[in-house]
């Protein structure tokens, strides 16, 4: 249809003056009464917002000047809170002279997700880097052996998002597809038990697992044996995501076709191996859209931690706008936190487009 | 060919080669609907069998049950020595002797032609990348596509996907190959292709059973033919005999329904 209109409109008619470009938009734009209406109605809509908006964020705004009055008296965004304030958004309350500790952290974890993206590091020894990558980062966060000790209660910012999520994620993944053949499994207790699992963690809001991991874990187990309020909380996100990813994953072992199972049976894979090297690519090659939408959203919940008492990226940003020398320039800095989890998700959905585009090649 | 064309006359399979297969007495059920009865079968060495029937015969279940993709419920089945039993590793042992060819061909879409030949013989018979990557070389020129090693199943034609399949199940130096309907899936013009690699490979003297309506197929390789209907094997016979002078009512019927 698209195409017909469109030949027709650039094929010279015999008798008619060659139409020029701007005589087409007007056509698209006001051709009907319907398009003259909602070309005004938008027109007047870019008309209203966008000036002050760009007056708010650039022309009135505060870029560079890092006198805190300098804000006061101006009438447009403080981005100069951003850049004095950056350290305490990005970290938290961290100790001031450690902070090229999770400064580091933050560039070995990001410069590790690119190196993960590349198709020819996918090989068991990206798994063993990533062990020995998370061993550090605990050490580099934690302290000990040579460092000072940081308490976890004192991480903050984005190190703590970017450890909940790719340790979360990173363990519910397997997990998760552990749960998923689980539930397909043809011994009754097993799958019950997975059924019912699943089914618990998915009928409960992820605040509410949080809060029983933070607050009623204290009540029952003693001291010596409750692990620490960070970890807790991971342990809780991983559980959460596990069940999700699970039956995302179920959902793309749905799709597989017997005949598979059978060839595979046919030229003696145990199952194991028929798992990992045929059923599971497909199944979750299926499955890349409906993953990485689950995915973007634990990416985000884990910003709910803050419930706990936990400093992510959010609640720094809080606390950092209570500082009393500066004015509180809360949308600038929940732009600037939000900007931050875009940029996460957003790369994250260019690598599932990536594989799901590479996945078709492959058909 | 010589030595096939010899074959061909002797009814039954020279009693001095040992049974590849054996079938006693065995039956199967789905739920209460019995689909196998009282089959009793020898296959020997080298032999080579077509077995045909109408649909729903049950012809497709009773090879399945050879490799276990069914399980039997009475009787026995006895593979190259070995009795099929629950035992998962015997399963095993004996799956990576007995090559299957599907109707659908069942090829992974997600490895190439070259990855889906050396998958199995890498992962089940701990063979060397390089070796099985010679092997599988080797049977894609026997079925004549080598110059698609490099391609996914889904950018071959049906006929190419099923050669590759055959190919897939020679990696393994199978001592037997079953057949379920290779050609039933295919477009007319890529039957021929297919059982043109059937033949050769019946010529090397591979012990075959092969599920098909080729008949053609079925007059120029088998040993046997085996004539299934309800669960039942009706007829067991050399070719020229089954095709000239079926011996049962039931037999006649169905070749008269699809030799026109």
């Amino acid at each position: 249809m698209k195409a017909l209109s469109l030949s027709l409109q650039t094929a010279p008619m015999p008798g008619q003056i060659r139409v020029g470009a701007l005589w087409r938009y007007a056509k698209l734009l006001f051709g009907t009464p319907l398009n003259a209406a909602l070309t005004l109605l938008f027109g007047t809509m870019i008309v209203v917002t966008v000036p002050p908006m760009l007056r708010w964020l650039v022309i009135d705004g505060v870029l560079f000047d890092p006198d805190p009055n300098a804000c006061r008296v101006a009438a447009g965004a403080c981005w100069s809170f951003i850049y004095a304030k950056s350290g305490q958004l990005l970290f938290g309350i961290y100790p001031f002279d450690e902070r090229w500790r999770p400064a580091l952290v933050c560039l070995l974890i990001l410069a590790l997700l690119g190196w993960s993206v590349r198709p020819a590091s996918w090989t068991p020894r990206l798994a063993a880097l990533w062990v020995a990558a998370l061993v550090l980062i605990f050490w580099l966060m934690a302290g000990g052996f040579g460092l000072i000790e940081v308490p976890t209660s004192s991480w903050g910012g984005l190190p703590v998002t970017l450890i909940l999520t790719v340790v979360a994620i990173g363990v519910a993944f397997p997990v998760g597809i552990l749960l998923a053949l689980a539930r397909r499994s043809t011994m009754p207790a097993i799958r019950i038990g997975t059924v019912v699992l699943i089914e618990s963690v998915r009928g409960l809001p992820l605040l509410s697992i949080l809060f029983v991991a933070s607050i009623m874990m204290p009540l029952f187990l003693p001291e010596a044996l409750l692990p620490d309020k960070f970890v807790r909380a991971l342990v809780a996100l991983t559980i959460f995501a596990a069940a999700y990813l699970a039956e995302v994953i179920r959902g793309g072992l749905q799709a597989i076709p017997n005949g598979q199972y059978e060839a595979a049976a046919a030229l003696g894979l145990p199952f194991w191996r028929t798992q990992y090297l045929v059923i599971l690519p497909q199944a979750i090659r299926v499955a890349i859209p409906a993953l990485a939408n689950t995915i973007i959203v634990m990416i985000k919940n884990t910003s709910l931690v803050l419930v706990v008492g936990l400093f992510d990226l959010i609640s720094s940003g809080k606390a950092a706008l209570a500082d009393p020398d500066w004015p509180s320039p809360a949308a600038e800095t929940f732009l600037f936190i939000g900007a931050i989890f875009f940029a996460l998700s957003f790369s994250f959905a260019r690598f599932a487009d990536f594989l799901e585009r590479r996945g078709l090649t492959a058909h | 060919m010589l030595s096939s064309a010899a074959k061909r006359v002797a009814p039954m399979p020279a009693s001095s080669e040992p049974a590849a297969i054996e079938m006693v007495g065995m039956n199967k059920w789905y739920g209460s609907f019995h689909v196998l009865k009282d089959i009793n079968l020898t296959v020997r060495r080298g032999e080579r069998l077509v077995i045909c029937g109408p649909s729903g015969s049950g012809k497709s279940t009773m090879i399945r049950c050879i490799n276990r993709l069914e399980e039997h419920q009475h009787g026995q089945i006895v593979v190259d020595g070995v009795e099929l039993t629950n035992d998962l590793k015997k399963i095993d042992v004996i799956r990576r002797d007995i090559g299957m060819v599907f109707q659908h061909f069942n090829l992974f879409p997600h490895l190439t032609i070259l990855e889906n030949l050396m998958l199995s013989p890498i992962w089940v018979r701990s063979m060397r990348r390089w070796q099985a990557e010679q092997t599988a070389m080797h049977y894609l020129e026997r079925v004549k596509i080598p110059d698609q090693a490099h391609k996914y199943p889904g950018q071959l034609s049906g006929g190419q996907q099923q050669r590759v399949a055959i190919a897939r199940a020679l990696c393994m130096s199978p001592k037997i190959m079953l057949f379920d309907e290779p050609t039933s899936a295919l477009d007319p013009e890529m039957v021929k292709e297919v059982l043109d690699t059937m033949v050769a490979l019946a010529e090397d003297g591979m012990t075959m059973l092969c599920v098909t309506h080729e008949m053609g197929f079925a007059r120029q390789i088998a040993d046997r033919i085996v004539f299934m209907d309800q669960g039942e094997i009706v007829e067991m016979n050399n070719p020229s005999e089954f095709f000239s002078n079926p011996s049962h009512e039931r037999s006649k019927l169905f070749l008269g329904q699809i030799l026109y």
